[in-house]
This record gives C-alpha cells, structure tokens and sequence, in this order.
C-alpha cells in the first residue's frame, strides 16, 4: 500500500501542483500577457491600477466608487473584505442612513458596501446621480458629462449575463482627459 | 425578479444538465474500465505507481482511503507550517500557525476548504500551487473514487470487491479532473483571471493614492477549486474577487462547473447499474431542489432588505450588501444554490449579508445532507443512502421487504444508512449547542440577536457538511473553532463514510433478483417525489427548533423594525 500512496500523492504533488501551474503561467503569460498579469492600466510606463479592481475617488471632481469595507481605508486591495454584517445590523442601519443623507430612492449600490470591497463598478443610475456634483466640481456642462456616462455605460454580457454597470475607473479616465 | 434573471438562471442551469450528458458517460466509462485510447497509457501510469488494479472488500477500500487522507492531511500540514523556508514565497509569508495550519489542512483534504485565513495576507504561491490545490485535486478524486466503489455494489449480484481505490483515484484525477480544470482555467485566464509568479504591483492611483494588487497562479486553482466542488478561494472574498470573479461570464462559467459532476455521477450511476432512468430520476430530484432554493433566495434578495429601503434606497437592485454589481441578484442567487447545495462553498455574494430568509435556504441546503447535488462523489453517495431510506418507508407502508435496483435491503443497511444520516445533525447541533454557551465561542460573534445564533449554527453545518461557505462576520480563526471545526468536517466526511462503505460491502455481497410484481419502480415519478419528501423530513426536520432560533426569528423582528 505504501508505494502507490507515496506515488499517487508524490507524483500529484509534482504533477498538478508544480508541473502544471507553471506551464499554464508560461502558456498564458505568452498568449496572452495582460490578462495573465491581472489586466493593469499603465499611463506613461507606470501602473495605475487594474482595470478590473475599484479604486477610492475621493473629492467631488470624481465619479465615486461604491462603499468599501475593506479596513485600513477603502479599496486597500491586499486585504479584500466585506462589511459581513446581517440585515438586523443596526451599525449597518446606520451606514446606509448615512449614506442615503434623507434621500429618496437612492441606488442600492450606493447606500451599501461591496462584497469583494473592490467592486470596479457602479450601476448606471449611481453614475447618473453624481452627474451634477461632477459637472459643478470641474466647471463643465452637465449634459457633456451625462453623455460620457452614457458611453461608458456597458450592457449585459452577452446581452444577457449580469447587470447593466460602468466601470468607475474608466469613466473617471475619461473624465480627467475632458476638456 | 425580472424576466431576464429567470432567462439567466434557466440558461445556465440548462447549459449544466447538457454538460453533464458526456460527463457523465465518460465517467462511466473510468468507472468501467473501458479507457479505449487512453488504455495504454493506463497501464503504464498503473505500473509506474506500483498499482495493480487488484479488487479491495470495502474494508480494504476504506483503508486505503483512509490511509491516503491520512498522508495528504500531514503533507499538507507541513506545507503550510514551512512555508517560510519554501519556495516560491514572494511575499515573504512566514509559516501559517499551528492551529490555523491544521484548521485549513482537514479543510482541504476533506474536501471542505472552509477559509479561517485569508489567502492574499497568508498563503504563498507554493503553499496555493503544490498545497491546497493539490488536495482541491485529490480530495475531489477521492469522493468520486468512493462514488465508483459504492455504484459497483448495485451493478452486480453476488459481488466481493468495489474496486481498487488506487486506480480509480489516478484515473479520476489523470483522465477527468486535469483536462478539465486545464481546459477551464484557460478560459478563466481569458476571461481576466491572473495566472503569474509575480507578488503583485504597486499601483499610483488617479484620485492621489496608493494601491497594492496582490497577484498570483489563479487560474488554474480557481478552474479546480469548482471543478472538484472544493471552493477554497485564493483570495480571501473568494469568488467575488474581481481577480476570482472577473465578470458574469465567469461567474456563470463557475456555476455550471461546480455542478457538473455531482450532476454528471448521477447519470454515471445509471449506466453502471445497466438502466439510466435511474440516474435521471436521481438527476431530476437534485435539479428540482435547486430550482426551487434559486426561487427562494432570489426572491428574498431581489426584494431588498425592508429596513434599508424604508431609509431611502431604491428597491430596483435588490438587497446589494455583501454583493458585486456585475453579478446581479439572478445569477448571485444561482450561484449560491449551487454552491451550497453542491457542497462548493465558493461564493460569489456575502452570505452574512443577505436577507434572513435569503440565508437561511443555503444554510438549509447543507443541512439536507450535501445530497441536492452534493459533493464530487459524495453527492451521489449520499443520495444513495436516502433512496435506501425511501425503499425502506415505502416498504413500511406496503408491508414488503424493500429492495433497490433487485437488491434485498434489510435491516442491517437501514442502520447504518441512519447512522450516517445521524452523522450530521449529531455533529452540527452539538458543537453548535456547546459552542454558543461558551465564552470563546460567543466572542467569535460579529452579530448580536438571532443573527449571531445563525452565524455560529452556518460555521459547523458548514463544516459538518464539508461545504465551506462561510457567515463571514465570525472570527474563526480561535485556537477553539480551528480544532472543533476541524473536528467536524473530519466527522463530516470520514464518519458519514465509513457507514457508507459498509452499507455498499454488505449490498455488493447480495443476489440480484428480478423484479416481481409488488416491486416498486425507483425511475418514476413517484419514487422522485418520495426521494424529494424523504431528503426533507429526515435530512431536515431536525434542523427547524435552530432555524425557528436564528434565521426565521431574525425574520420577524426586520418586519417589526427592529435592529441589534
């Protein structure tokens, strides 16, 4: 019984565990580089983040992020995180008062934190909501910055997978180069 | 709830039961021998091993097993306290501390992967690579092993042995689960998923900050991690990670992966045992308990959570705490079904986030026994376990002997299959019942009121189960949950299967005799329907006075308007 048990789990331990991960790595990182290393934006030879990780925009010239739990400061991505509180939560009441500010309707996604805490999108009312406050902040018409949200707005995938989002970091992207 | 959800979750769930048509002949053919091509090679690897393919009793069957998990669960220990001196370490990692080490080694080898760490700030490469995805590999291939061995024992009259452990181990995991978790882990590459050595970068971000994005081999571990119903995920928020779970795509992708082959087996157990409208019977009940707990959760969550949208939140998107917008409540409440049904535990929303009611479906799905798909392997072993049960009440009611499939079952296999149907709520309850009247156990809780109740009973049915979904709030990683965790999922899974195993020997050893008149039919209707009550009353009914304490309770009190 010993030599298949050490040769099964031996010869598993070379085989899927070293073997073939590095030969996916090197198969992938060859094929097809930027997704394999995580889908990063460079502007100018420096990494500005990934295309499919949230960021935190703070101020008011910015499209803001959703909120984020993660828990030295939003969207710390080496640590992902969650609120992970229940739906009796009082601490969690009181977030969500906070974040509606004695609104109406507001979009779900913005009065509630993410589950990843890096959640790259928001849904299109969120963006759309923030179109005034954006176009105060910069000095720009609203309806120039209502039709940028309008182009970054992507459907379902496939025109039937998920939910209608924009990418807060592309937006944003295009908003600085407005002119 | 909209029309374009249920058109996801139907697409989706169909595109799985399709996949599981050649799944689940090819599995049949590893379970029968009949390799064609690849017969050659077999030898050859078979040799190589010192494998002789000679037939095990279920005793020696068991052993083996046994012995196997045994040697896994140390090697993988030590993976884990070493890392530090090992390669392939970027990050630095020191060794992962005893009690966390050897929490996460069971959880890995009993198929659980039940995450008291969180992968970015803990594992290194090597550690993921050549440690928990290596047991996300083998502890898959062992289920689907037992799963052969137990089908063998309907196939034939008058049979001695199950099989040889060692060769189904090695060809399950040479001929189904690497080619598949290749073949998908590039899909998830190309769907965004990193596979690099690289630690990560240092992002300078457009709003004036720092940004440090861990990187790492995912790929391929996140393909077999649903592959093999395993679920550990390599990032702490596991597949909602934007890394583990780049897109709806992807997360649709997972779902059907994480069912294929418990819904696979089924289709596998009819050809073994030589009339496939058994296994479709089977199929049919375990579809029908996803379909109805997708409905539930989705309609819990796609409702929103009436405190918050009595403080202004538009009800439009549902219940969005704990979850990514790209996902959307349909496919959320999918994945969750299936996740927890399959005995996955991956996921792709926050369940300590969701609605009572909403939580309280996956929660109940596990406490079903894992059977509705279950586990690789697992799943259908315990499925077999409870139709020995509905022969047995139906035989009751007509005052016959039961029999399934032309095999005699008697009071020795009704015992034991009690007894492992005994395992789980023994297991869940007790150390559930112990672990909130004590101070350490308490101290976990991130909850106060029912909710905390439901987060403690969600960590051992988890366990137990050997799902490893998790009520995220609590603090896990305690020197007492470690160890009583680590103790229920080993209950959980070599406990449930030892009875099993005996169950298959002392069936195996019987005659197969032809079907008379007074015969039940186990392929109809009937006999699903009967299956569907008796998964309900034994494998849940225990469970209700606890959910009456949580989750239902919790229900209550958010409609009067109450908070903790």
């Amino acid at each position: 019984m010993l030599r298949p048990l050490l040769s099964l789990l031996l010869g598993s331990t070379l085989l899927l565990g070293v073997a073939t991960p590095l030969a996916m790595t090197a198969v992938a990182e060859r094929v097809m580089p930027g997704r394999a290393e995580g889908s990063l934006v460079r502007q100018d030879g420096r990494v500005i983040g990934s295309a499919l990780i949230g960021q935190d925009f703070p101020g008011d010239e910015w499209f803001h992020s959703r909120p984020s739990a993660t828990s030295a400061r939003p969207y710390d991505a080496s640590s992902s995180a969650a609120s992970q509180q229940g739906p009796t939560s009082a601490a969690l009441l009181a977030a969500v008062r906070e974040r509606t500010a004695g609104g109406h309707h507001v979009p779900a996604d913005a009065a509630t934190a993410s589950g990843s805490g890096l959640d790259p999108h928001i849904s299109p009312e969120n963006a759309r909501l923030q179109v005034v406050r954006v176009a105060a902040a910069r000095r720009l018409p609203a309806p120039q910055i209502a039709a940028l949200v309008d182009r970054f707005v992507e459907g379902r995938e496939l025109g039937l997978l998920g939910e209608p989002r924009v990418n807060v970091l592309r937006l944003n992207l295009a908003l600085r180069d407005l002119r | 709830m909209t029309l374009n959800g249920w058109a996801q979750i139907a697409l989706v769930l169909g595109i799985a039961v399709l996949a599981a048509v050649p799944v689940g002949r090819w599995l049949a053919a590893i379970a029968q021998g009949r390799l064609g091509f690849l017969a050659r090679f077999d030898r050859g690897v078979l040799r190589a091993a010192g494998i002789d393919g000679a037939g095990q009793g279920w005793q020696r069957y068991l052993l083996a097993m046994l012995a196997f998990n045994a040697a896994g669960l140390v090697l993988l220990y030590l993976i884990l306290r070493l890392q530090g001196v090992l390669p392939l370490n970027p990050q630095g990692f020191d060794g992962v501390p005893p009690f966390l080490a050897f929490n996460t080694a069971v959880s890995f080898v009993t198929n659980t992967n039940w995450q008291a760490y969180s992968g970015e700030v803990a594992m290194s490469h090597f550690s993921q690579m050549a440690g928990l995805a290596v047991q996300n590999f083998l502890s898959a291939a062992t289920g689907i092993a037992l799963a052969f061995a137990v089908m063998r024992a309907f196939a034939q009259g008058s049979l001695r042995e199950l099989g040889n452990f060692w060769a189904d181990a090695t060809r399950v995991t040479l001929y189904v689960l690497l080619p598949g978790a290749v073949l998908a882990g590039f899909a998830f590459i190309a769907m965004g998923v990193p596979q690099t050595l690289d630690a990560g970068v240092t992002a300078a971000t457009l709003g004036g900050g720092e940004q440090t994005i861990p990187l790492g081999p995912v790929g391929l571990q996140l393909a077999i991690k649903h592959l093999g119903t395993n679920g550990g995920g390599f990032f702490g928020v596991n597949s909602l990670h934007p890394f583990e779970g780049p897109s709806a795509l992807a997360t649709a992708l997972q779902i059907i992966l994480q069912i294929l082959i418990p819904f696979g087996l089924c289709l596998t157990f009819g050809r073994v045992v030589g009339d496939r409208r058994q296994g479709q019977a089977l199929l049919a009940v375990m579809v029908g308990f996803v379909l109805v707990a997708t409905l539930g959760i989705y309609a819990a969550e796609a409702g929103g959570n009436p405190l918050h949208l009595a403080a202004g939140v538009a009800p439009e998107l549902g219940n969005m705490e704990g979850k990514d917008v790209r996902f959307g409540q349909a496919l959320a409440a999918l994945f969750t079904a299936t996740t927890t049904g399959a005995s996955c535990g991956a996921v792709n929303a926050m369940l300590d986030s969701f609605t009572p009611l909403g939580g309280m479906i996956p929660l109940f799905l596990i406490q079903l026994g894992e059977v509705v798909p279950g586990g690789v392997g697992s799943g259908l072993y315990g499925m077999l376990v409870f139709a020995l049960l509905s022969v047995f009440v139906a035989g009751l009611m007509v005052g016959r002997t039961p029999e399934y499939l032309g095999k005699k079952v008697q009071a020795r296999e009704i015992k034991l299959a009690m007894l492992a149907v005994l395992v789980l709520p023994a297991v869940i309850l007790g150390f559930a019942a112990v672990a909130l009247n004590i101070g350490t156990g308490i101290s976990s809780l991130a909850a106060a009121g029912p909710h905390g109740l439901t987060e403690m009973l969600y960590a051992y049915t988890s366990a137990a189960g050997n799902n490893g979904s998790a009520f995220g709030g609590l603090t896990a990683d305690t020197p007492w949950l470690n160890v009583t965790l680590g103790i229920a999922m080993m209950l959980g899974r070599f406990a449930y299967v030892i009875p099993v195993l005996a169950i298959a020997g002392s069936i195996a050893a019987k005659p197969r005799t032809p079907e008379g008149p007074g015969t039940l039919p186990t392929h109809g209707p009937l006999f699903a329907g009967l299956l569907a009550g008796v998964i309900l009353i034994l494998g849940g009914l225990q469970y209700l006075p606890a959910l009456a304490l949580g989750p239902i309770a919790e229900h209550f009190s958010m409609l009067a308007g109450t908070t903790f």
